[in-house]
């Protein structure tokens, strides 16, 4: 660099005339544009604004100017490179534009090809839709009760009125055990309701008991040794058949939809009086299959009802006999088949698929029912 | 029980356009399971026809004798003259009164009726049996009727085919409604009409001079009527409308004696029984048999009887069980015809019982002898003892009738005290029970429409009608307003439920591991729990293994599998296997169950005591109760087989492993919030050299691996299947670690890698062990990303390369902080596992 020369003539300095800083930019601006790529736009900018540069060289020529002259050379030369960076940052994101573009054209994949990798899972119907109906219990503050499979006779027929000759307690219905006394395997989970009640001090008891039982019925396409049932169980003060339907009205409208309503039919069940079979309107054609040929309903084979099972006012002699005032207090009960309900809901048309254990049922019903 | 309309009609006079669906549909409210109206010839149409047979000619050229009958139909045809007939049937001749279906007619099929050429002949119609007409199946041959029919009467009324059945499911409480009289009472109040009561008849007093009866046993019958008439006509067929009318019932016409016995039990529902007098020896006994007595029943069967088994006798011995079945000694013999003389003998002389017995010494009984007979299905249910006399005069009215018989003025009837049972019941109850007002007057006089007496106001008296023995405290009496007033018209509201808690902590957690195994990528099954000894012996369950000890059924289904699972493994690979058959060989399966376990509990295992319901259990029964059961612990388990990843366009295929199985212990431990501790073990039925133990602390809860492959061989299993099980019980005793927030460092992560080398058998776990003691607080995380085996390191052992992740909470940390806490984690491996620095 020179030094500063107060009597130096700016115009003698052959870099720092005007035209030829024109000229330079001009020059640096026309190779930007030549530039095809970002390697080659790369080299245009070590050659036209690097250290080495002609128009870096004519800057650092200003310093040696007399001061008069120096505001207005730096002036010019900074307005020329000023041009310079923007021309070449305008052709760097023209250029890597371009390039992005091309890579990922390249990059491109077939998105529609199949990743089956990840092992598919699944849970049992069975299991889902137990869980569904509690979801539905316990949203009305029911708690879910559970006991054991292999059960004492007491708590599964004597406590719930079915006594020493009735015709359920016979090897017909019942699996008993090899050499005991009055331990069978649970046909149905009411032993639960009357583990519920003698656990209560008091009532109010509001209990849902789900769970496996067993009755000696061979495996065909619409019965099974082992099912799951879903009982309920409410003693409070007051509790009415009106509450009784009412829940069951709740029940079904959870599980199957608004305007879905219950009937009661009279029956005869030894642990509830009254008792009633109780049906639903189906949920597929509302009823009106009934009488009209030309639209049959499977789900309901036209009847427009679907029978859902058993339930009643809980005996009076079931809660003296676990210990509980009838007079101060009634209950109501009801009892179904998981298997049933899972059968018309989902179109299962054999009983056996869902006790097979073959993946290719399960799957299709997901983590959730 | 199976109603035919006309006769229901007998009883109830309902509106002429009635049909049997819309009773069915009325009845169906009242209480009643009508499952169903059965139309009878429905598709029926004649002409049919009484004809007589004028002359038959014998057509022997064919294969089997064929007849070619002239038959007069009277002016049926049109033209008066006899109709030319082929028929196959030979029980028939000259003169007898037939069926005939004349050409144009449609019999129950439809099967339509035209002359056509056969066994060359034109036949004109036919002569028709009772199957044709949709009469029953039972009888072959044509039909030969009485011989007052004119030819020509139409069949189709005479013979009463058209028609409309109810068939009714009775439920164990409404016994009366397995009788017309049931169920026409039933029909009354559901249409607000009278009934006439085919029980109210007049029947003499009774008198001394009746059929001799002895009652030994008061308790098992507490009522016998006998009756007698003689002069009996042995030759006598019972009517066509009463065989129509028990046909259409649903049973078999016999013999003119028997049909009566039956048409009044299907009549009033209470069963009887007839005795071919001249074949009783003395006086009719009622009493307890004697173990180890004989009777030949009806049936021919000779039955050896129990001491509970209550018997009709003479002085011979026993000529029945009571309610159940007749003996074959004293029954009314078939008639006979002299071959010389022409004459008719057969029984002449008919003593008629009609007796009330004990429900549960005719269930015992029936059950006892495996018989289910009409009889007994009443008198369990229980019959109404005050229609006795009225049955029996019905059966003597009936015998006099048709059978031309004399009825004996002597009328045996043998009463024991029976208390009148009467219920006090508030007024107001049925309107708490249903939640819906009816008020007094509607609850009394709902009650006395199903035949109660009541008095009183507040608390009504109320005394049930003698065939609703199922009445018997307050709520049956409840149910019965309520039903009549219509279970339809209750009102729907819902209780107040005290605010709940949701599930339990053991509920959300099977859920959770269901939800974890599951996005796994297991299949969840539920198998049955019913085992063998076959397959505890595939997979080398010893004796002495508590999985051995296992809960047998009485009654099992199959006798190759009469025990309840120990274990949750031989359901699952039986799936496995099923799914594997069935082609879908790259599976994972789990299933949540219980076990039945018999170590670890009471001698008291499978005694449970029979406790009275009259009062609660004490606290001590309850346990006496729980103590007779077996442990019946929760269970997790799953299989594996085939690939986890399968061969794809990313690359090679990778099988499910024992590592995979391990996983899935880990899976559940994690939902648990539990440690698990993975050790190596042996434990049948696992491969010896691939088995982990999985403790919770020093609680051993389960096993993973891969199975041994001489179980993989013995249960045909896909090579190298994996199986884990785990206690969720034991798995949980010791609750849940909760979790506690942790506190986020900011600050920059100091990652240091190590390659250790130990000898083989040493184990990963315990180096690990080993690093994390040494490596001290600031170390974050580890993980072990290689092992690697080979001649550089030298035979016998292995490097373990692992990535150590150092972090301080309060600041970053210097190169040598991360070395110091590196080589301080190198030195315990060192020293606890004779670990050195990969070279």
């Amino acid at each position: 660099m020179s030094a500063p020369n107060k009597s130096y003539d700016p115009v003698e300095v052959e870099a720092l005339k005007p035209e030829e800083i024109e000229r330079l930019r001009d020059e640096a601006i026309a190779a930007f544009a030549a530039a095809t790529d970002l390697d080659a736009l790369h080299e245009a900018k070590v050659a036209h604004t690097g250290d080495r540069s002609p128009l870096a060289l004519a800057n650092r020529e200003i310093g040696a100017l007399p001061p008069a002259a120096k505001a207005d050379a730096g002036k010019r030369v900074g307005a020329a490179r000023g041009a310079v960076n923007k021309a070449l940052a305008g052709r760097k994101v023209e250029l890597e534009a371009e390039r992005d573009a091309r890579v990922l054209v390249e990059e491109a994949v077939d998105v529609t090809l199949p990743y089956d990798r990840a092992p598919r899972g699944g849970r049992h119907p069975l299991t889902t839709f137990a869980e569904r109906l509690m979801d539905v219990f316990t949203a009305m503050g029911y708690s879910v009760a559970e006991g054991p499979e292999v059960e004492a006779e007491w708590l599964n027929f004597d406590a719930l009125n079915m006594g020493p000759d009735h015709p359920a307690r016979s090897t017909q219905d019942t699996f008993f055990l090899k050499d005991a006394d009055s331990v069978v395997l649970r046909t149905h989970t009411s032993g639960v309701q009357i583990r519920s009640l003698l656990a209560a001090a008091e009532p109010p008891v509001y209990v849902i008991c789900p769970g496996r039982v067993f009755r000696s019925d061979e495996l065909d396409a619409t019965h099974t040794p082992v099912f799951n049932q879903v009982e309920l169980l409410a003693v409070d003060e007051g509790l009415t058949m009106a509450d009784l339907k009412g829940t069951l009205d709740h029940m079904v409208q959870s599980l199957f939809g608004e305007g879905i309503s219950t009937r009661l039919r009279p029956n005869y069940f030894p642990f509830t009086e009254p008792s009633a079979e109780m049906d639903m309107v189906c949920f597929v054609c509302r009823g009106e299959s009934v009488g009209n040929p030309d639209r049959p309903c499977r789900t309901c084979s036209s009847e427009g009802w679907i029978e859902l099972g058993g339930c009643g006012m809980v005996n009076p002699r079931v809660l003296v006999a676990c210990g509980i005032d009838p007079n101060k207090y009634s209950g109501f009960a009801f009892g179904f088949g998981i298997e049933r309900m899972l059968m018309f809901r989902h179109n299962v048309e054999d009983m056996r698929d869902i006790v097979e254990g073959d993946v290719r049922f399960t799957l299709p019903f997901g983590m959730e029912i | 029980m199976r109603v035919p309309l006309s006769w229901l009609r007998e009883y109830v006079d309902l509106p002429a356009g009635e049909t049997g669906r819309d009773i069915q549909a009325k009845l169906i409210r009242a209480g009643l399971e009508v499952e169903g109206v059965e139309l009878l010839g429905a598709d029926l149409k004649g002409p049919l026809v009484v004809g007589q047979v004028l002359a038959i000619e014998e057509l022997t050229e064919f294969k089997k004798p064929i007849r070619y009958c002239q038959v007069d139909v009277g002016d049926a045809n049109g033209t008066g003259e006899p109709q030319n007939i082929v028929c196959g049937a030979r029980n028939f001749a000259v003169g007898d009164k037939v069926v005939v279906v004349l050409p144009g007619a449609v019999l129950p099929g439809p099967f339509p009726i035209a002359a056509r050429q056969t066994y060359g002949k034109t036949s004109e119609g036919m002569i028709c049996s009772a199957r044709e007409l949709g009469m029953g199946d039972d009888h072959d041959g044509i039909i030969v009727l009485p011989p007052e029919y004119e030819p020509g009467t139409d069949a189709i009324e005479l013979l009463e085919l058209v028609d409309e059945v109810l068939d009714i499911a009775v439920t164990a409480d409404r016994g009366y409604c397995l009788s017309l009289r049931g169920v026409a009472r039933e029909t009354a109040i559901a249409y607000d009409l009278p009934l006439r009561d085919p029980a109210l008849i007049d029947v003499p007093p009774a008198n001394s001079y009746g059929p001799p009866v002895k009652v030994e046993d008061q308790t098992g019958c507490d009522r016998f009527v006998a009756r007698s008439v003689v002069g009996v006509d042995p030759a006598a067929k019972s009517p066509i409308w009463m065989q129509r009318r028990i046909q259409k019932a649903g049973m078999r016409p016999i013999s003119l004696a028997v049909d009566i016995t039956n048409y009044v039990m299907l009549e009033m529902g209470q069963p009887l029984h007839a005795y071919d007098r001249h074949r009783i020896d003395g006086a009719i006994t009622v009493r307890r048999a004697t173990a180890g007595e004989k009777l030949r029943t009806l049936d021919g069967v000779e039955r050896t009887l129990d001491a509970e088994d209550l018997l009709i006798c003479d002085d011979s011995g026993p000529i029945g069980i009571a309610g159940v079945m007749g003996g074959a000694g004293t029954e009314i013999a078939d008639a006979a015809v002299d071959p010389e003389t022409g004459e008719v003998t057969g029984t002449t002389e008919i003593v008629i019982e009609a007796a009330h017995f004990t429900p549960v010494s005719i269930a015992r009984s029936a059950r006892r002898h495996k018989l289910p007979s009409e009889a007994a299905k009443r008198f369990e249910r229980g019959v109404d003892p005050e229609a006795t006399k009225a049955a029996a005069q019905r059966a003597v009215d009936l015998l006099v009738l048709v059978a031309g018989g004399t009825a004996e003025a002597g009328v045996t009837d043998i009463v024991a005290p029976r208390p009148v049972h009467s219920i006090a019941i508030a007024a107001d109850l049925p309107d708490r029970v249903a939640g819906q007002e009816y008020g007094r007057e509607t609850v009394v006089r709902r009650l006395q429409e199903v035949g109660c007496t009541v008095v009183g106001t507040d608390v009504l008296v109320v005394t049930p009608p003698t065939w609703r023995p199922d009445l018997t405290d307050p709520n049956d009496l409840c149910e019965e307003v309520i039903r009549l007033e219509g279970y339809e018209n209750l009102p729907s509201t819902l209780p107040n439920v005290p605010a709940g808690r949701g599930l339990t902590e053991a509920q959300r957690l099977r859920r959770r591991i269901g939800v974890a195994l599951a996005s796994a990528g297991q299949v969840e099954v539920q198998n049955y729990p019913f085992i063998g000894e076959a397959v505890l012996d595939a997979l080398g369950i010893e004796a002495g293994d508590p999985r051995r000890e296992t809960v047998k059924i009485a009654n099992p289904i199959s006798h190759e599998e009469p025990s309840l699972r120990t274990t949750l493994l031989p359901g699952l690979l039986g799936a496995l296997h099923r799914n594997v058959g069935r082609g879908t060989t790259d599976v994972a399966l789990f299933e949540l169950g219980r076990v039945f376990r018999v170590d670890g509990t009471a001698e008291t295992l499978y005694h449970a005591p029979r406790l009275p319901v009259d009062r609660r259990p004490t606290e001590d029964e309850i346990a006496q109760l729980n103590a007779a059961l077996p442990r019946q612990p929760h269970r997790v388990g799953a299989v594996f087989a085939g690939h986890r990843d399968p061969q794809g366009w990313w690359g090679k295929a990778q099988a499910w492993s024992w590592a995979d199985a391990v996983e899935a212990a880990r899976t559940v431990a994690d939902a648990a919030g539990v440690e698990l501790t993975v050790r190596q073990d042996q434990h049948t039925p696992w491969h010896p050299g691939r088995c982990a133990g999985l403790y919770v602390g020093e609680v051993l809860v389960g096993h993973a691996g891969e199975l041994h492959p001489r179980v993989v061989k013995a249960l045909n299993l896909p090579e190298r299947t994996c199986a884990m099980e785990l206690d969720l019980d034991l798995l949980t005793a010791g609750g849940a670690v909760k979790a506690e927030g942790p506190k986020i460092s900011t600050f920059p992560v100091a990652t240091q890698d190590v390659a250790l080398v130990v000898d083989d058998a040493v184990k990963a776990a315990d180096v690990e062990a080993a690093l994390r003691a040494g490596a001290g607080e600031l170390l974050e995380s580890l993980r072990l990303f290689d092992v690697y085996r080979g001649e550089s390191i030298g035979a016998g052992r292995k490097s373990l390369a692992y990535a150590l992740r150092f972090r301080a909470a309060d600041r970053t940390l210097t190169a040598d902080e991360a070395s110091a806490a590196r080589e301080s984690a190198v030195a315990e491996a060192a020293t606890r596992v004779g670990a050195t620095l990969r070279g």
